[in-house]
């Protein structure tokens, strides 16, 4: 991926992708923004249940949380390991940071079963319509990440990715480490604070 | 002139990622939906020009007003203006294109097909058992829920709104990245961010405003699709939802929106004024940090359009007092305009007519504003023709006499040629008046009681208030006449138009120092600004020297690429989707974005 | 009277249109105290921006005619800004809009919706494409049209049983939302009797151009006579007439399914019909309550008010049939 800003100057002395990300990341902000006020907004409306006390499991999540965390920590790995031309455990670090991305997402996909399981679906109660949808749109994101992650080590594979490229992996670990700040709220909104 | 030869043929404008080309894309798609939404808006003139109009019946008139206000608000003056961020901007940073040409095509091509996708919905109602040849969208442009909802707009018509307008977010959002990180990053030497011009900062305003507004809105319209289409309940009385949830997000959205609608149009005034009266832009830096404070104080209004909801005394107050506080900006603006005149050598050109015709205008549009932010006013106010004449005033009198100001300043940098002056004065005069007849009766059919949004009106309402409607529809029949004149003035230059030359007009800012329409790289050399002005001399800058007319050594031009078109398909196909009820269509359009997005990310494409 | 002065002033346009009035829901002629309280700020705004209007307009005017381009004119001076200036007009809309905002503020409290407890209570609610009225100390249910008593304080209550809409009455006051489960308030003192339009503010669907209503201000006894001729049942009708042979006719058809006439049916959806011979207007105020408007409103109701849930009879009621409806509902006094 060459660039406009690789052959043109930039005024700012920041990279123009890096600046274009930092402001999707500022948009995205308010889109997370805007459907966790509707959560809380929406908090204890539902007239019928299940309500969040009776479905949620805490545990679970906080190793689905725990699992998230230690990606933005390969992520942050896999990074370094580029810069520095280390292309074995570059590849390594990719993997391990997609995995655990695929790990959230199997999470979130027996977490939605057992919910659907316990008689809330989608359409029950507004608890149900803003859970989901939250969620949901969070986990699209995390999804996004991974197919992302694993592009770019199936490029390292290929030996198509180098240090010349460390930007682009810089900039998907902006998003990963964003995505995972994103859930460190959702888990505090909905899940520890009831 | 040496440099590469200018691609021809259709298949070169299907893969142009060159910015002026867009532009040009933007301008004639915007410009012909322009024509679309007028045409829309003579049929309510004529069905309300008397009592019990029976040209069109409730149905009708509803899906022309609802698509009247969408199309004007996102099909046109949006675009009109990103016509103009895409051909100027980069010109006037110095810039050999935005900075990232393959998302800008992309932008414009979700565009158009967002465009498209919504319009269909005239044509498109056998497809869905309907009764009707149209589907056309008929819950307003602010789909106030739960009107919208699949209980009370169980047909397709909502469906096609809901879908055209996440469409259509995409592709503002996309070029809102672009924008922002092209002014940021991509000025030319020395041009510092408080030099340059007052269009390229309100440009950048916006963009600022839409990358924050769209997604609250995209979360809305996503709530709303879900309640259609999955059943939920967000906006659902008896599951404990409110309606009320729909009118924070549309309007935390749509009050940001009038600031991208009108931002931009303040932005070309501030260009024009100057030039033609050979004077500075008075308070450039006053003018600039009101542009911001207005784009940030944008943000704390949205209620002032549900002060009929009763949300309380309280929040009323605060909402009025902060919506009368953002008249302070604005006024600075005006005042500073005017300033601006004030001893200038004022040239009455019809670019100058069109920018003065915008302060005097918006002075209304503002006035009836304030009327309205006081909450009980309002409680008469709100939803009568007496807002609609405010709206009119405030986006027709405003942004689009700004825009026209646009179009007959930069026409000959983006064509060659000079638009006719003298019909171009028919075009602003008969503007002018027609929309002043169009437009001021219906403060007075507002205030004796006329709401709007209504396809029929007794005799009863008065016999005052049906010569008023009569003469508003005169007036909207006079702008289209004036805008026939418009299209056959830009018709003509095609051959009778005078050639403009570099710069017909001695701008101050970098557009001016190049050949109109410019050469695919723009600069031969990248110019090195050293003052906010550089085309004029002041006391401490000579004027600069326009760089020479070929380029001293061959600048490598982008070839064009057809995957942000293809990107784009896959957008439309995905909203067909839900439409269709097939999943199938869901995995086509993904499987297009996917196709695309990674073809777009490896394809070799050298700036 | 600020409201006079202000009409006046409407440009000339409005004084040949001398005789064009009356209005009869123009938000310029208030009839209650809510009302007067909004006209009497809005004329204070009015004044404010109109002495706005002509300065900045009279200096813009000034600015291009007195600096347009002449042959042989110097270049103009640059003037990059002017410090004082930008602050002197930053200050002046500042300062003006004090003096809207203090009696904004001062109106927004006077205003809030809240009548003192003695007040008539009346709840409305707003359906696709009309109103319900409900007067839970008289036990009274009605449609349409609301019936006030003049010079007492009125709280008005207000929710929807579908979609958003918007209760209007200009000369009462402003409007206020009908929302679905929620109740909003508006209160005022009507101060002279008559017979006052409104409609419909908010847009609701298909017939919403079509959702008026009308607001009866009484006397303190006409009042009382319609409380009372309202609290009885439905009027009897005599033996063998066809009034009689409507009421018949409406107990066995589909009529009963939406509307309630006490004592003879229980539908709820449309509205309540026990005394509708006794309202002025039929269709949410869109036609007067005659002989003609009534029989072509049973026959065909979605021709004059499309989207009417009020669909056209199968098999299609017979003449005779739609003239003993309308004989028997005009006996509904």
């Amino acid at each position: 991926m060459t660039h406009a800003a690789a052959t043109h100057h930039t005024s700012m002395g920041l990279d123009s992708r890096k600046m274009a990300f930092w402001a999707f990341i500022g948009s995205e902000c308010l889109l997370f923004g805007s459907l966790i006020s509707t959560y809380l907004v929406y908090k204890g409306k539902s007239v019928v249940g299940p309500y969040p006390h009776e479905v949620l499991n805490i545990p679970f999540t906080s190793f689905s949380t725990f699992d998230l965390l230690m990606s933005s920590l390969m992520m942050v790995l896999a990074l370094a390991a580029v810069q520095r031309g280390d292309m074995k455990w570059a590849k390594i670090w990719l993997f391990a940071t997609a995995f655990l991305g695929l790990i959230f997402l199997a999470g979130q996909v027996y977490e939605f079963t057992s919910f659907v399981h316990e008689g809330l679906t989608l359409q029950t109660n507004l608890f149900a319509c803003t859970f989901y949808v939250l969620t949901g749109t969070h986990g699209a994101h995390v999804t996004v990440g991974v197919l992302w992650l694993l592009t770019l080590w199936v490029r390292a594979l290929q030996g198509k990715l180098g240090p010349a490229h460390a930007l682009t992996v810089e900039i998907s670990g902006l998003y990963w480490h964003f995505v995972d700040v994103v859930w460190i709220v959702i888990f505090t909104v909905v899940y520890l604070i009831q | 002139m040496s440099g590469p030869p200018e691609a021809r043929g259709l298949r070169s404008w299907l893969l142009t990622t060159d910015h002026k080309r867009i532009g040009l894309l933007y301008f004639w798609t915007a410009l012909a939906f322009f024509l679309v939404g007028g045409l829309e808006a003579l049929v309510i003139r004529l069905q309300l020009a008397q009592p019990n109009g029976r040209l069109v019946g409730a149905e009708t008139f509803n899906q022309l007003f609802t698509m009247h206000a969408t199309t004007m608000v996102f099909l046109a003056l949006m675009p009109l203006s990103a016509s103009f961020f895409n051909y100027i901007v980069p010109l006037q940073i110095g810039a050999r294109d935005v900075v990232f040409p393959r998302l800008n095509a992309f932008s414009y091509w979700v565009f158009l097909l967002g465009g498209l996708f919504m319009n269909a919905s005239w044509f498109v109602g056998p497809l869905f058992g309907a009764g009707t040849l149209s589907v056309a969208p008929d819950g307003g442009w602010f789909g106030y829920a739960n009107l919208t909802s699949r209980q009370y707009s169980p047909g397709p018509n909502i469906d096609f709104w809901v879908l055209g307008l996440q469409i259509l977010g995409i592709s503002s959002l996309a070029a809102a990245f672009n924008f922002i990180v092209t002014i940021l990053n991509l000025r030319a030497p020395g041009l510092k961010m408080m030099r340059l011009p007052t269009f390229t900062w309100m440009t950048l305003v916006t963009q600022f405003l839409i990358i924050t507004a769209f997604p609250v809105i995209t979360v809305g319209l996503v709530f709303l699709v879900f309640d259609r289409f999955f059943g939920t309940h967000f906006y659902v009385v008896q599951a404990g939802g409110t309606p009320v949830l729909w009118q924070h997000l549309f309007w935390l959205f749509g009050h940001p929106e009038v600031y991208i609608l009108i931002l931009p149009a303040m932005g070309i005034v501030s260009e024009v004024l100057p030039t033609f009266a050979r004077k500075p832009l008075f308070g450039y830096t006053v003018v600039v940090y009101s542009g911001v404070l207005i784009g940030f104080m944008g943000w704390g209004v949205w209620s002032h359009h549900m002060f009929s909801v009763g949300l309380g005394p309280i929040a009323d107050s605060v909402f009025g007092a902060t919506t009368m506080l953002i008249a302070v900006p604005t006024g600075v603006k005006i005042f500073n305009w005017i300033a601006t005149l004030w001893g200038g050598d004022i040239r009455g050109t019809t670019a100058l007519h069109f920018a003065v015709g915008f302060i005097a205008m918006f002075i209304i549009g503002g006035l009836s504003g304030v009327s309205h932010a006081s909450p009980p006013a309002d409680l008469q106010q709100t939803d009568t023709y007496y807002v609609v004449a405010h709206i009119h005033y405030v986006l027709f009198g405003g942004t689009i006499f700004g825009l026209f100001a646009g179009m007959y300043y930069w026409w000959p940098k983006m064509t060659g040629r000079l638009l006719n002056e003298a019909l171009g004065k028919v075009h602003f005069w008969l503007t002018f008046i027609g929309m002043n007849l169009a437009f001021f009766p219906m403060h007075f059919i507002g205030l004796l009681g006329m709401p709007r949004r209504i396809y029929t009106y007794a005799p009863d309402l008065g016999a005052g208030i049906a010569q008023l409607n009569l003469v508003s529809t005169i007036g909207a029949l006079l702008i289209g006449v004036a805008t026939l004149v418009f299209v056959w003035n830009m018709w003509r230059t095609r051959r009778h138009g005078q050639a403009a030359g570099n710069d017909p007009w001695g701008g101050a800012t970098l557009e001016w120092s190049i050949p109109s329409p410019p050469p695919v790289y723009n600069f031969s050399v990248i110019p090195t600004v050293e003052s906010r002005l550089p085309r004029w001399k002041s006391e401490h800058h000579a004027a600069m020297r326009d760089p020479p007319a070929a380029p001293p050594a061959p600048i490598h031009v982008p070839g064009g690429s057809m995957w942000p078109l293809v990107t784009a398909l896959g957008l439309p196909v995905l909203a067909l989707a839900p439409l269709a009820h097939a999943l199938w269509l869901a995995f086509l359009g993904a499987a297009i974005l996917l196709i695309g997005i990674y073809r777009w990310a490896f394809e070799p494409f050298e700036v | 009277m600020p409201s006079r002065y202000r009409l006046w002033l409407l440009p000339v346009a409005l004084a040949f249109w001398g005789c064009a009035g009356p209005f009869p829901q123009s938000t310029l002629h208030p009839r209650s105290d809510f009302a007067r309280a909004i006209d009497q700020l809005f004329t204070g705004i009015f004044w404010w921006a109109l002495g706005v209007f002509v300065v900045v307009e009279m200096i813009l005017l000034v600015a291009i005619i007195r600096f347009r381009h002449r042959e042989g004119k110097p270049a103009p001076k640059p003037m990059h800004g002017h410090t004082v200036m930008e602050i002197a007009w930053t200050l002046a809309p500042a300062v003006i809009l004090v003096f809207v905002a203090v009696p904004t503020v001062r109106t927004i409290f006077a205003t809030a919706g809240e009548a003192p407890p003695d007040a008539l209570q009346v709840e409305v609610i707003g359906h696709q494409w009309w109103w319900e009225y409900r007067y839970p100390d008289f036990g009274i249910v009605t449609a349409n049209e609301m019936r006030v008593p003049v010079g007492k304080p009125v709280q008005v209550s207000i929710t929807s049983a579908d979609v958003i809409h918007s209760f209007w009455a200009p000369a009462l006051g402003g409007k206020r939302d009908a929302i679905p489960g929620q109740m909003t308030r508006i209160a005022f003192r009507a101060d002279s009797v008559g017979d006052y339009s409104g409609q419909c503010a908010e847009f609701c669907g298909a017939s919403h151009a079509n959702m008026r209503l009308r607001v009866l201000v009484q006397s303190d006894s006409g009042f009382a006579a319609w409380v009372r001729q309202e609290g009885g049942g439905a009027a009897p009708q005599a033996e063998g007439s066809l009034a009689e042979r409507g009421r018949q006719l409406f107990a066995r058809s589909a009529c009963i399914a939406c509307h309630v006439v006490e004592g003879v049916s229980q539908g709820i959806i449309g509205p309540n019909l026990t005394h509708v011979g006794g309202r002025t207007t039929i269709a949410a105020g869109l036609f007067p309550n005659d002989s003609a408007h009534l029989a072509r409103w049973i026959a065909d109701a979605p021709s004059l008010k499309p989207g009417s849930l009020m669909t056209r009879m199968a098999p299609p009621l017979t003449d005779a049939d739609v003239a003993a409806l309308v004989a028997y509902l005009q006996s509904l006094k």
